[in-house]
């Protein structure tokens, strides 16, 4: 079994095992075992919905502290957009920037910027590509993962283009190792993150090559300091901070943004993982093949709505769209002409070099033969249970619970229906044994074991 | 053939009812995804039995489908008590479709069902008894060298 990095992990000591998170869980990728809630890692997509469910805060996202920073020469800092949408409306991207470089990094990119250059390496790569439809985006990684462990046979699917954030990463490294003079390893590239999945993209080395970011910081991690160097931040002209906006990128931080500002028709948006997974159903019947492309975030609205974020999801997603519509206004555009999109594309600076892998959740036995007969008696013992899904077994449904019961994971024990229904066996068994003896003790037998047994209660 | 250490199941389909549509395909896939056939058969399996299951939803009053795996193969059959098909060589052709103005209107009926269902099937046979109902029987063979 491969190892897989996981962005959200259990704090065993706050765990309740109130099952909230077990409920939750889209792919059941959660168990309680002795009170307390396990990660199955071959199934968790990271998605942090089990973050969000849980009350006592024992489900932890895995960032990076601040003090990270200390470990490099040179910081910069790659706030996702997302970032943009947590200040009051007046404070506009390049003060953010500003902002970061004031709290500690030595610098900051917009990332935007970047995601306008990726929308357009999309649209190039739509055009020419007669794969199976619909493309699926792949820059939420808890979609990709879902994609890989519950629709395996979708891969083909997820659109084969390179990551802002990593593209920006290479990019920065390689411009300042030369400009400095320093080793790449002595430039530390930050990703502001709104959500934990990003880190696992960071973390797990199997996925998509080598990444060139050093680490994923939490947007409430920074937020305080920042807000503070916000203040004091000279406002300078608003129309010049508007003209520095990449209207192509910042609309990437919310569903429906990324492609509003495109020439793509043929996209929808889809956001919230219970959509996501009908989405996908669907997909996966071989329907939706008359769209181009689906844009999926497993955070409702989009990323705003990611779980590490300060402002309310639908006041930034608000934010985002107003700011979209003042630059359509003000027609300030991305200069598709200055940006050698088209260059770079042909050189393939947008592919990814390796095909996305499905990532099988485990049959019940690799073999054929026997992974039937397993089934016929997961079924068998399905039948057997109350079908109330109740979760006290510590798995999220009966079925489920069978399943772990097939596999050796789980006892029939551990479902507490099961108790009482094998002491109503035993006991009827036992009365029919008495009933037995009754008929053979020619009609006394019964009644002196009867007062017997009072007498012992 | 079949054995009784096939697994089999058997589901009821109701016609008209657009709500359920596709929770049998659904369930023929997660048991396909349990046994861990590969994914691209899953995948063609999941999508005859949903083709078959929207045919028995679109045109016939009610439906069984059933679900017969062993090692080698595969088998889904159909059973509807509905109108029948007059000309299955028509029915069989692509873009052909009976479907109600009101049917397509949804996105469905666009006549590529039974041709869907032929493209990923290994063996597909169809029976029809115009007013009586339609059957069919699809096998997709579990080896991927498979075709004997």
């Amino acid at each position: 079994m491969s190892y897989y990095f996981h962005s959200v992990s259990v704090e065993a000591d706050k765990c309740d095992g109130r099952m909230r998170c077990l409920r939750t869980c889209p792919t059941q990728a959660i168990r309680i075992r002795n009170g307390k809630a396990v990660i199955l890692e071959e199934k968790c997509i990271d998605c942090g919905e089990c973050i969000t469910a849980c009350l006592n805060g024992a489900i932890v996202a895995l960032t990076d502290p601040f003090g990270e920073l200390s470990r490099f020469k040179h910081t910069v800092a790659i706030p996702s957009p997302v970032l943009y949408a947590q200040f009051g409306r007046s404070i506009l991207p390049d003060k953010i920037l500003a902002g970061l470089k004031k709290i500690g990094f030595d610098d900051a990119h917009d990332l935007a910027i970047t995601c306008g250059d990726t929308s357009l390496a999309i649209e190039d790569f739509l055009e020419e590509y007669n794969g199976p439809k619909p493309l699926i985006s792949n820059f939420c990684p808890s979609v990709v993962s879902l994609i890989q462990v519950k629709y395996p046979q979708l891969v083909d699917h997820i659109i084969p283009i390179k990551l802002p954030n990593r593209l920006a990463a290479k990019e920065i490294k390689e411009r300042k190792s030369k400009e400095l003079g320093l080793k790449p390893d002595e430039i530390g590239t930050f990703y502001i993150t709104p959500c934990p999945v990003k880190m696992i993209a960071i973390k797990q080395p199997s996925f998509e090559g080598k990444c060139y970011l050093d680490g994923a910081i939490s947007i409430p991690d920074i937020y305080g300091p920042l807000l503070s160097a916000l203040e004091s931040e000279d406002k300078g002209s608003y129309r010049k901070s508007l003209e520095s906006i990449c209207i192509l990128g910042i609309g990437w931080a919310v569903a429906g943004g990324m492609h509003r500002t495109q020439k793509l028709k043929n996209v929808i948006d889809v956001s919230g993982i219970a959509e996501i997974i009908t989405t996908f159903d669907d997909i996966e019947r071989g329907k939706l093949q008359n769209i181009d492309l689906v844009v999926a975030y497993t955070c409702p609205q989009g990323c705003v709505g990611g779980s590490l974020t300060v402002e309310n999801r639908y006041i930034s997603y608000n934010k985002i769209l107003r700011l979209l519509e003042t630059l359509e206004r003000e027609n300030i555009e991305a200069c598709r002409e200055k940006r050698d999109i088209c260059e770079r594309y042909r050189q393939k600076y947008f592919h990814m070099q390796q095909k996305y892998e499905p990532r099988p959740i485990q049959a019940l036995d690799e073999d054929l033969g026997k992974a039937i007969k397993k089934r016929k008696k997961k079924e068998r013992i399905y039948d057997s249970l109350p079908k109330v899904d109740c979760g006290i077994c510590g798995a999220p449904t009966c079925l489920a619970f069978a399943g772990d019961v097939v596999k050796g994971d789980a006892q029939l024990s551990d479902c507490i229906f099961h108790v009482p229904r094998k002491f109503k066996e035993l006991t009827s068994d036992l009365s029919r044994l008495l009933d037995g003896f009754g008929s053979l003790g020619e009609g006394k037998g019964r009644k002196p074991r009867k007062e017997n047994r009072r007498k012992k209660s | 053939m079949v054995s009784r250490h096939d697994l089999s199941h058997a589901f009821g389909i109701k016609g008209r009812d657009f709500g359920k549509a596709g929770c049998v395909s659904i369930e023929i896939k997660e048991i396909l995804r349990d046994l861990g056939i590969d994914p691209a058969i899953v995948r063609r399996a999941a999508i005859a039995a949903y083709e078959a299951e929207m045919n028995v939803v679109m045109y016939a009053e009610k439906g069984k489908m059933a679900l017969r795996l062993n090692t080698e193969e595969l088998r889904i059959t159909i059973e509807d008590e509905g109108p029948g098909i007059e000309d299955i060589e028509l029915a069989m052709q692509e873009g052909y479709s009976t479907a109600t103005e009101e049917i397509r209107e949804m996105g469905f009926g666009a006549g590529m069902g039974l041709p869907n269902i032929k493209k990923n099937a290994d063996v597909f046979e169809l029976k029809s008894t115009v007013g009586k109902g339609t059957s069919y029987e699809i096998v997709i063979y579990l080896n991927p060298t498979g075709k004997k």
